[in-house]
């Protein structure tokens, strides 16, 4: 095992031990190959043997995956949900805008924003504290209700707002953990060369605060394209809600699984994103 | 300006709560001149640099830039710190600007300089501390030597009247130590003034004018770096520069 020999040897040694490495390498690793697609296929199968299997599955498959109904629901879905990524996208330009500027308040540290510091400060813990769909119901009758001239009484403006305000809270709490995350010694910098504390904000701690956000943020992106089919509660005929109807009338589920593929097709490359961005951050600091 | 100090630090009492940091400092820094603050850590050397720059406020005492108080409480910090330059132990870039936009940032932001001008004299300046071609690379991908160069040129590309040094080699390899002192060097060599706070007693002794020691907040004693380094006067001193002699350090 331990056997020193002349240089010659020593090298052939090293040169077979070096193959010999690398095909046990390659052995360990086709091996662990093989595992990984016997494993798949045992439980993928499995899963599906017994979903196929099951006393109810023959109702399951023509109440929830008929084609039929699939292709007569898709269109009035596929319109419901144009609706939803309309609103989701004026929704999400908001809460970003409503976010920054309550993260900023409450950040700051001027004595005349205090009134506004505690009603955002407020205003997160409320906001974030109900329950979204609770907001929902709350804004979309109870504004219309107050009978005020000029409020909207449109239901998809309604839930529009409540959606804001519920992500508005959270998406202020993630920027503001952003902001108090980048080093003291940024603002002292930045102050050092003459900037005013609104120019070390602006030029200098808010633009590596967003940077490290960008993954939480695009999470909460990803939640509220999914809770945009709560204002189906207030009657807007959106994706959910068409479906919903379709499924009622037909006695078939099918419309639902129409709806959520819809709502895949829009998370998952957002959740790749999110991915993406992550990993991004995270080369960069290194 | 008149002939009197840049800076002239007078009385300055600093407390964080109940921790008396700075007690009674006095301290001038004529035109032209360097004055190294030297101590152990702790003393206070960087809260004095801090409190100088406006970055901490001072409890007792007055600090004045060319004869005019900016210790005040209604004098406006921003435009005081326009005419200093600070540079940090641990550099402080912006990591999320390129080299040259972390020294054009306060040219262009805070002296209102054309972005075309400060530019031009921002790639000079580069280029004559041996920055030139990184300009367009993050901090992050230069070594720590360069990137205390960035940091002096940061500090210095605006024309302060006078620069504050803080520690600007303790974060640095040792190998890297000689390139930013070379840099600060020149800066003396064109006659900036500073005020400078170092562990580097060699470096203290060429380039400053005068040395201050600086012990438990109270400037113990001063004069010429001869004087200071090779006879002091106080026993506190002398333990002090014992121990840098033992620990290799002078």
């Amino acid at each position: 095992m331990d056997e020193r020999s002349s240089g010659g040897a020593a090298a052939r040694l090293t040169g077979d031990r070096r193959a010999a490495r690398e095909a046990a390498r390659a052995r360990r690793s086709r091996r662990g190959q093989a595992i990984a697609a016997a494993s798949s296929v045992v439980v993928l199968g499995g899963l599906a043997a017994l979903v196929l299997t099951s006393p109810g599955w023959p109702e399951v498959r023509d109440t929830f995956f008929s084609w039929e109904a699939f292709k007569d629901s898709f269109p009035g879905v596929l319109e419901g949900f144009w609706l939803d990524v309309k609103l989701f996208v004026i929704v999400e330009l908001a809460v970003l805008v409503l976010g920054l500027v309550v993260a900023l308040v409450r950040t700051s540290g001027a004595p005349a924003l205090f009134p506004l510091r505690l009603l955002a400060a407020a205003y997160c813990d409320i906001f974030r504290g109900i329950p979204t769909i609770l907001l929902v119901y709350l804004v979309g009758f109870g504004i219309p209700a107050l009978q005020l001239a000029g409020l909207p009484t449109d239901p998809v403006v309604l839930g529009g707002v409540a959606l804001a305000l519920s992500y508005g809270a959270y998406v202020a709490e993630v920027y503001r953990a952003g902001i108090v995350s980048v080093h003291r010694g940024q603002r002292d910098a930045a102050l050092a060369i003459g900037l005013t504390e609104g120019q070390a904000m602006r030029y200098v701690i808010l633009p590596q605060a967003v940077r490290r956000v960008g993954p939480p943020l695009l999470n909460d992106f990803i939640s509220l394209q999914k809770d945009v089919a709560l204002i189906s509660i207030l009657g807007p005929q959106e994706a959910f809600r068409i479906a919903q109807i379709d499924a009622s009338s037909t006695f078939n589920y099918t419309p639902l699984i129409a709806a959520a593929l819809l709502y895949l097709c829009v998370t998952v490359p957002l959740a790749r994103l999110v991915d993406r961005v992550g990993l991004g951050i995270g080369g960069q600091t290194r | 300006m008149n002939g009197g100090p840049v800076l002239e630090i007078r009385g300055v009492t600093k407390a964080f709560g109940e921790r008396e940091v700075l007690h009674g400092i006095d301290l001038e820094v004529f035109e032209h001149k360097a004055v190294a603050v030297i101590g152990a850590s702790g003393s206070g050397k960087s809260t004095l640099l801090r409190c100088v720059d406006l970055l901490e406020e001072i409890d007792d005492g007055d600090v004045f830039l060319d004869g005019e108080v900016i210790t005040d409480p209604g004098v406006d910090t921003v435009a005081v710190r326009r005419r200093l330059g600070l540079v940090f132990q641990a550099y402080n870039l912006f990591p999320h600007l390129s080299v040259l936009d972390n020294v054009l940032l306060g040219s262009v932001r805070a002296h209102d300089i054309p972005r075309a001008d400060a530019e031009e004299r921002g790639r000079a300046l580069l280029g004559r501390f041996g920055l030139a071609g990184r300009e367009g690379d993050r901090p992050d991908d230069l070594s720590g030597g360069q990137q205390q160069r960035v940091a002096l040129v940061r500090a210095f590309a605006s024309r302060p009247r006078a620069l504050l040094l803080d520690e600007v080699t303790s974060a640095l390899d040792p190998e890297l130590v000689g390139e930013v002192l070379e840099a600060v060097r020149e800066l003396k060599a064109e006659g900036m003034t500073m005020l400078i706070a170092t562990h580097e007693m060699s470096f203290a002794r060429e380039v400053a004018d005068a040395i201050a020691f600086l012990h438990d907040g109270r400037i113990l004693e001063s004069g010429p770096p001869e004087r200071v380094l090779s006879s002091p006067q106080r026993p506190e001193t002398q333990r002090f520069l014992r121990r840098l002699l033992e620990a290799g350090r002078m």
